[in-house]
């Protein structure tokens, strides 16, 4: 058996406090009575509570836990606690203030986010919402990968299988197979759609990747020397229409993978940089749209090993009118993949609105091969996803200044939490291979076949009379 | 101790607890929490007209003053058009009223506020809530909050609800094992000894005898003090065993395998180590502050033919008790449920994606198996198809809030539901989430903490629970009455009873 693959994680605090969801309000009027509800607290958050002059926030703000004892238990009901609206304020509706408080403590603690009492969200929505993922019950084995009894293995190839091997009359391989890159998680590194990006978080996400043992996608011209002693980690960008320069025949001999920006000579372009290193795995980038099936099968045809699909920072086409959920994007070009007999000729990597552990299980289950993390790699360093920085305003987290090590240590965290979370789910359905996972739909269930099956024969209920 | 269970069960008060009369069991906690704020100034002359004029008991003056607003009785800005809005008459102005800056705080898409503190009032009084407070829908967009009954014109004439039949039948085959009725449509899911307290399991049990149900010990244990409870109280066997024995399983009328639970299906069971006291320790024969594990699944059961050689040991053991197999809901829940069946299964237990926990990773409550919803009707129509839907009894859970889920889980299919959440909730619990961490419960309902476990008598929590039986049963008749039914089991999968929204 190969080695375990184990991210080890360990305690990264925040250096800003964060957001909580509640404020705490204290009215005057304390007599001092002697048995005081604070004294009661079960969590000592009254005993252990701090004021920060500097970040103005009260710390019981967020180390209290809810249970409301002292506000019921104050015999001059005093205290009481209210929403905070800064923290409805965080992120957009893809990107959820209850998520984006999810991920920064994964980043901190890097474990799997566990709670009491039931699920308490929507009951289903849009995008990702609108999957659940099947499990093994009796009839079929589990697999108990989490608690470490089993292994279950997260590795992804990026690169073209070949149906079969060709041997000559000697028995001897005719033609050389064609270059794979295996990574242990099915995720790399993306460019960010936007966010707070210069050399110290630059070096903080190549650390990081380092670390984990995946490769970030960094464009060519930001590109310097000293993250090229990197190569092993990184995927260069290269800019379409560059011509053949030196420095180019340097970054594609010395990288395991290149991604090229589709344009209409990409397929020249791929046959030309081949030229330059057939050990290289060249991967066509392109944003999701209405044409993307039939596009993929001609790169696909025409030589790309890897097709990068991506969508914007919420997980829609990004300049189409009515724009499709890059699940349902996924799940078309995988079937016509499959159609066309050319699933295995080409690794189909996912990015955009990748926003929640989950987000990885669902992608590969509609058809990506792995995915790629970006935004949420600024949410790991505090990222409150309100894009003051798109406007050219500073961040209110200063993660231009943070230091490369924290950084880099903060997204292991939350790399370790999602590959156990991807862990659980593949041990439910009984997998021991995450690339078992990918294009099977028979281990997810969708909304809309669910409703049809279950209250297809329920009739509708008249508008008017019902609107709720 | 003079508070321990086996103390208390000896007072005349728990014998007394065991009848079905709604006593007023007030909340706990000396501030209740309320939807409204009513704010009196110091304008207030204490002339006792708002007293006077309202009808819900908000005002009382008491001699010359007037006591603080009993808020939680107050309907709110509804109120307005009716005649003695106190804000409007009261001659100083110095009555406002707001929305509670708290109460926006509470509660969640399945579990609003309003279903929160309307489930204490059933608790409190025995009967659902006459002041505007939202119990029927959650605000989940979906499943349950989606669906509503087409009731016909006129239907309930010359029907008796106090003749109503809620009771239904868990033993539908025609063998030798004990014949089971319930009164009513309704019983208790397995919570362990460890994960809620001993307090809370025993008011559960006094609950259940009261309504001639049941409620499950949940894989802990089977504590001694609910032995005298034993007729209502199923023995669960899970993966890890706790607390199966000989004698244990030979005193259930119903042992409930559990091979996957709603909340986190297809992964184990974890009891933190801070929960596990030396109580726990003790029951559970391990070691106090040490984790431990309900391994997934069991590993001796890997096919249906496995699983009836457990059926068989059970059997062999006590050949009179009804099986019941719990499942959670994947996408093949119908041969599951069927498979079952012919492993000499009575009882098919079907738990949802969305139910209750002590403690489960975000990721599997959210995204592992479909909601109940839509695995009743799928279970109810194969087991139809297979023609054995009328041998078997179909008991559906995880996410059932209210009575009129309850109604609506069996016009889509099932005999009858099971409930946690909604029993945790009767004991003022605010669905915190924080049941696994450190002692536990801070409102001392899901903890084994000694000092903790305090905070709940064993005589309050058996009569919340009993009213809160009670108000969900007074719910049933009603809504049966509307449909023209004279019995539950005449709503049985009839789809046709129901709509649903756009």
């Amino acid at each position: 058996m190969p080695k375990k693959y184990h991210i080890k994680a360990q305690l990264m605090p925040p250096r800003f406090p964060p957001v909580p969801k509640y404020a705490m309000v204290e009215r005057e009027g304390c007599l001092g009575c002697l048995e005081c509800a604070k004294r009661e607290c079960v969590y000592d958050v009254y005993k252990n509570r701090r004021f920060s002059p500097e970040h103005m926030v009260d710390s019981i703000d967020y180390l209290c836990k809810n249970c409301l004892r002292c506000i019921q238990g104050c015999k001059n009901q005093l205290i009481t606690k209210m929403k905070n609206p800064d923290f409805e304020a965080l992120g957009d509706e893809h990107w959820k203030p209850d998520q984006i408080a999810s991920l920064w403590e994964q980043a901190t603690t890097g474990k799997i986010p566990v709670s009491g009492a039931g699920y308490r969200g929507p009951f289903s929505g849009p995008g990702f919402d609108s999957m659940w993922t099947d499990m093994s019950e009796i009839v079929r084995p589990t697999r108990d990968g989490i608690h470490g009894r089993e292994y279950i293995r997260t590795s992804a190839d990026i690169g073209r299988k070949p149906a079969q091997l060709e041997f000559d009359s000697m028995g001897d391989l005719r033609s050389e197979p064609p270059p794979l890159v295996e990574i242990p998680v099915p995720f790399i590194f993306d460019k960010l759609p936007f966010g707070v990006l210069n050399g110290n978080v630059r070096a903080g996400f190549v650390r990081a990747a380092e670390i984990v043992g995946t490769l970030i996608v960094i464009p060519e011209e930001d590109l310097d020397w000293k993250l090229m002693a990197r190569s092993e980690n990184i995927i260069p960008l290269l800019r379409s229409g560059g011509t053949e320069t030196g420095r180019l025949k340097e970054l594609v001999t010395r990288s395991r993978m290149v991604e090229l920006e589709d344009s209409p000579d990409v397929i020249e372009r791929i046959a030309a940089l081949k030229k330059l290193n057939p050990a290289t795995v060249m991967v066509v980038r392109m944003a999701t749209n209405k044409s993307v099936s039939g596009r993929v099968e001609e790169l696909t045809r025409g030589g790309a090993e890897a097709v990068h699909l991506v969508a914007d920072w919420q997980g829609n086409e990004p300049h189409e009118a009515d724009p499709r959920f890059i699940k349902d994007v996924l799940r078309e070009v995988h079937l016509n993949l499959i159609n066309k007999a050319l699933r295995d000729e080409v690794a189909i990597i996912a990015s955009g609105g990748i926003a929640m552990a989950e987000h990885v299980a669902k992608s590969i289950i509609s058809g990506a091969d792995l995915v790629g993390m970006d935004l949420v790699l600024e949410v790991a360093l505090e990222c409150r996803v309100c894009k003051r920085c798109i406007r050219g305003l500073s961040c209110p987290v200063t993660i231009e200044a943070v230091d490369p090590e924290w950084a880099a240590l903060r997204i292991r965290n939350l790399v370790c939490s999602w590959h156990s979370q991807l862990i659980e789910v593949l041990g439910a359905m009984g997998l021991r291979e995450v690339r078992r996972l990918r294009g099977e739909v028979g281990r997810a269930m969708f909304y809309e076949d669910l409703e049809r099956e279950a209250f297809g024969d329920v009739k509708l209920a008249p508008n008017a009379a019902y609107a709720r | 101790m003079s508070n321990s269970p086996q103390t208390l069960l000896t007072r005349d008060s728990i014998v007394n607890l065991c009848d079905r009369e709604c006593a007023s069991v007030p909340s706990r906690f000396r501030n209740r929490i309320s939807k409204y704020k009513v704010f009196r100034s110091s304008a207030c002359t204490a002339c006792g007209k708002c007293a006077e004029l309202c009808s819900y008991g908000v005002h009382v003056r008491s001699g010359e003053r007037m006591l603080r607003p009993r808020e939680w009785l107050c309907i709110g800005t509804a109120c307005q058009s009716n005649d003695f809005y106190c804000i409007d008459k009261c001659p100083e102005g110095a009555l406002s009223l707001g929305l509670n800056p708290l109460f926006e705080t509470m509660g969640d898409a399945r579990w609003p506020a309003d279903m929160l503190m309307s489930t204490w009032v059933m608790a409190e009084t025995g009967d659902v809530p006459s002041n505007g407070l939202e119990f029927q829908f959650g605000r989940s967009g979906g499943g349950y909050d989606k669906l509503v009954f087409d009731f016909p014109v006129g239907a309930g004439a010359g029907i008796d609800e106090e003749e109503m039949d809620l009771s239904i039948e868990l033993n539908r085959r025609d063998d030798t094992a004990h014949r089971v009725t319930i009164d009513i449509p309704v019983y208790g899911g397995g919570m362990s000894f460890g994960s809620v307290s001993e307090h809370t399991m025993i008011g559960r049990a006094i609950a259940a005898r009261n309504w001639n149900t049941f409620t499950c010990t949940g894989e802990g244990g089977y504590p001694e003090s609910l032995v005298p409870f034993a007729h209502h109280i199923i023995t669960q066997v899970a993966t890890g065993l706790f607390g199966v024995r000989e004698e244990t399983i030979q005193r259930a009328r119903i042992i409930e395998f559990k091979y996957a639970q709603g909340a986190k299906p297809g992964l184990g069971g974890h009891l933190l180590g801070d929960k596990v006291t030396p109580a726990v320790a003790q029951m559970r024969e391990a070691v106090t502050g040490s984790a431990l594990f309900s391994p997934f699944p069991f590993h001796s059961v890997y096919s249906v033919e496995d699983h009836k050689k457990h059926v068989d040991w059970i059997k062999a053991i006590s050949p009179k008790s009804l099986i019941s197999v719990k499942v959670s809901t994947p996408t093949d829940v119908d041969m599951v449920a069927v498979g079952s069946y012919y492993a000499d299964a009575h009882i098919v237990h079907i738990d949802g994606s969305y139910g209750g926990t002590g403690a489960a990773p975000d990721i599997a409550k959210k995204n592992i198996a479909m909601p109940v919803e839509y695995a009743i009707p799928k279970v109810h129509k194969f087991l139809l198809a297979e023609g054995v839907r009328d041998r078997v009894a179909l008991i559906a859970s995880g996410g059932i809030r209210n009575p009129w889920d309850v109604a609506k889980s069996v016009a889509l299919g099932a005999d009858g539901v099971v409930i946690g959440t909604a029993e945790m909730v009767a004991l003022e619990c605010i669905r915190c989430a924080n049941c696994e961490s450190g002692r536990g419960c801070a409102r001392g309902i899901a903890t084994t903490d000694p000092e903790l476990t305090q905070l709940v008598s064993v005589e309050y929590a058996a009569r919340r629970l009993s009213n809160l039986y009670a108000a969900w049963a007074k719910e049933l008749r009603r809504i049966l009455k509307r449909l023209g039914m004279r019995s539950i089991r005449e709503l049985v999968g009839r789809t046709d009873t129901l709509m649903r929204l756009s």
